[in-house]
């Protein structure tokens, strides 16, 4: 490393550091592990993948940095403040920062309201500007998704599915937020419509410097939107790194799981996933974790080990985390921090 | 018609009759599947794919107007059958599996009781026991773990992926010589689903069942098919081997769709396609994808297209390729 040389200024925007949210069940003492022990980094101007299938707690996690839940135990850093509280113990300010598009634009709109008094609706609870202004602020936002602005006196009903979910993102940038949180918002839409979608997110993501915390259970989709991936199972990353990284070398079994079950278009695509594994199983509920590793009852390469000792995250390479025993001894640099 | 021909659409039109108007859905429909093919009709949302899958089993509500159109199964017209024939056509013809397998479940029968109600469908007259064994069975063939316990499960014991599996089961439990699966694993995580369609092809092939697959997804038609129909606004745009499908795509539609997907190789997202689908009330008078369409002419906006042949029995509806090919319907 050359000497002398400023580090640069720290450019994270988000830390969460061991995140847990349980759920209690009837039964007592018994626990909905939902999210159990999840950590990453998000720096400004970044687009995190996280992804995973249902029941994953990728969406936990993600409402959970969003206040709707409390956390159980761990931190949530925002700009090096400590977050880690519900909605109702966060300072208005903050909940202007960080803002979310939900899935189906169908049910996260207000069906008796006209788009206008929608996008009205964060103006007014963050007190932005007077009665006209926040008019101008409504046809500007319409104008950011390239909506008409006459659209802000129709009813949600009155438009297709991807104007709606153009609606909802527009809400969503009403405050200015910084970190603005997606929970699939493409995955109840067709492709052509889900490709006008992205197109417009990711316009928006440059143009406004937005840091997106990207949710989706859509593999192909993250290696074109995200800059770094991190897989979920059963309520813990078990793989993160830089989406050309995760993608030419996946590592975990159940990434390679992922990719190879995904159905590709072309002969070019087909050679890019890893042949080697074959699904099986189902992913076990978040109820009943099983020991050791969670991925264990699934992967065709597990050894004694893997039912007994939970893997600890290791950095394989520079940026590349992964859990899994079969990454330990033997492979250069494991689990060293240089 | 050639003998190993087991379903042929011709020229199907299907409309629905709503308050203030009539939906002019499906505009004149040709498929035709072959015994033992694997047949897939991909197409976004509202296409008309469900509704021309639900014609074959004669399941269309009761606003639906068929008003030209054959459908010819196993050499019988399937709009004529009544009664008895068309308790056969279901019974022990015609299988499906719907995309949500929570919904084609009885909640509160066992899986047991529900498969044995099939088989006894198929075959009256037959022993309690026998039932019994064929839906034990069928369990077994389609996989599932333990399926004497399973037979005593209801549907809610069981995940998304195990219930559709059994939906699976029950379809084939009887020998049938059609499946069709309308989006059976749209709802299923993606290792789920890489498993039931593996499951699909195994037990489709293994028997000898023809299978008419629906799905949204251009991927899963390319893993699971033998010959594609595309399908937009109630035509059928393009049809090809799904080989030659994949690469040689020609109508401008197809093209739009394949550019829309996502690519594990990467290289950004495309615009998608602009417009939308037409308004069935009042669908344009030509080629019904012309208003989206980037490569129009004045020709497409006048008349219809019929399925030209491209050559090596690939056909598109587009008359880009009229000129050199011949109208083959």
């Amino acid at each position: 490393m050359r000497l002398g040389v400023k580090r640069l200024p720290d450019d994270g925007l988000l830390e969460v550091r061991d995140l847990k949210k349980y759920f209690p069940t009837k039964r007592k003492g018994v626990f909905v592990r939902a999210v159990d022990g999840v950590s990453f980094r998000l720096k400004r101007g970044e687009v995190l993948g996280l992804v995973g299938e249902s029941g994953s707690g990728k969406s936990t996690t993600a409402y959970t940095i969003l206040g709707v839940y409390e956390p159980t135990a761990g931190q949530i850093l925002f700009k090096g403040q400590d977050i880690s509280t519900g909605l109702a113990r966060r300072p208005l300010a903050l909940k202007k920062e960080i803002q979310i598009v939900f899935q189906d634009p169908g049910t996260s709109l207000n069906p008796s309201r006209t788009i206008g008094q929608i996008l009205g609706v964060p103006l007014a609870v963050h007190r932005i500007g007077t009665r006209a202004e926040r008019q101008q602020r409504i046809a500007e936002l319409l104008r950011l998704v390239e909506l008409p602005v006459d659209f802000m006196y129709k009813y949600p009903r009155a438009i297709g599915g991807g104007e709606r979910q153009m609606v909802a993102i527009a809400r969503a940038l009403a405050t200015n937020p910084s970190l603005v949180v997606l929970d699939e918002p493409t995955s109840a839409l067709d492709v052509s419509v889900q490709a006008k979608i992205i197109n417009m997110l990711m316009k928006l993501q440059r143009e406004l410097h937005l840091t997106y915390l990207f949710i989706s259970h859509d593999l192909s989709l993250m290696r074109n939107v995200a800059t770094r991936v991190a897989v979920m199972y059963l309520g813990k990353i078990c793989e993160e790194a830089s989406t050309p990284e995760l993608f030419a070398n996946p590592l975990h079994p159940y990434t390679q799981m992922l990719l190879s079950s995904i159905p590709v278009v072309s002969k070019a695509e087909e050679a890019t996933k890893p042949k080697r594994i074959r699904s099986t199983g189902e992913i076990p509920s978040p109820v009943d974790v099983p020991p050791g590793c969670g991925f264990h009852p699934r992967c065709p390469f597990r050894t004694e080990a893997c039912s007994r000792e939970e893997p600890a995250m290791r950095e394989v390479e520079e940026g590349h985390f992964v859990r899994c025993h079969l990454l330990g001894a033997g492979v250069p640099g494991d689990g060293q921090i240089h | 018609m050639e003998d190993s021909t087991l379903v042929e659409i011709k020229n199907l039109t299907v409309w629905y009759r709503v308050y203030g108007g009539l939906l002019r859905v499906l505009d004149g429909v040709n498929l035709s599947v072959a015994r033992g093919q694997k047949v897939g009709i991909v197409g976004e949302t509202g296409c008309g794919k469900t509704t021309t899958v639900k014609a074959i089993l004669r399941i269309l509500p009761k606003n639906a107007v068929v008003p030209e159109g054959t459908i010819m199964f196993q050499g019988r017209n399937v709009l004529k059958m009544r009664g008895r024939e068309l308790q056969e056509l279901r019974g022990q013809g015609i299988a499906m599996v719907f995309q949500d397998p929570t919904a084609a479940l009885n909640p509160v029968f066992t899986i047991g009781q529900q498969i044995m109600e099939v088989i006894k469908y198929a075959r009256p007259g037959g022993k309690a026991k026998e039932w019994r064994e064929m839906a034990v069975r069928a369990l077994k063939e389609a996989a599932l773990p333990d399926p004497e316990r399973l037979m005593e499960n209801y549907p809610f014991q069981l995940s998304g992926g195990m219930r559709q599996r059994v939906c699976i089961a029950m379809a084939l439990a009887t020998a049938r010589t059609l499946l069709i699966a309308d989006e059976p694993t749209t709802n299923l995580d993606v290792t789920i689903q890489d498993q039931v369609l593996r499951l699909v092809r195994r037990l489709v092939e293994e028997k000898g069942t023809s299978l008419i697959l629906i799905t949204h997804s251009l991927g899963v038609a390319r893993e699971m098919t033998d010959l594609v129909y595309v399908m937009y606004a109630g035509t059928m745009v393009e049809v090809a081997q799904t080989d030659e499908l994949f690469d040689n795509p020609l109508h401008p539609y197809t093209l739009g769709l394949l550019q829309s997907i996502p690519k594990l190789t990467g290289g950004g997202v495309t615009q998608g396609i602009a417009g939308r689908i037409p308004d069935y009330a009042n669908p344009p008078p030509g080629c019904r994808f012309a208003p989206r369409c980037d490569q129009a002419m004045p020709i497409c906006s006048e008349r219809k297209p019929a399925l030209f042949d491209a050559g090596g029995g690939h056909q598109v509806a587009c008359w880009r390729f009229a000129a050199g090919g011949e109208a083959v319907a």
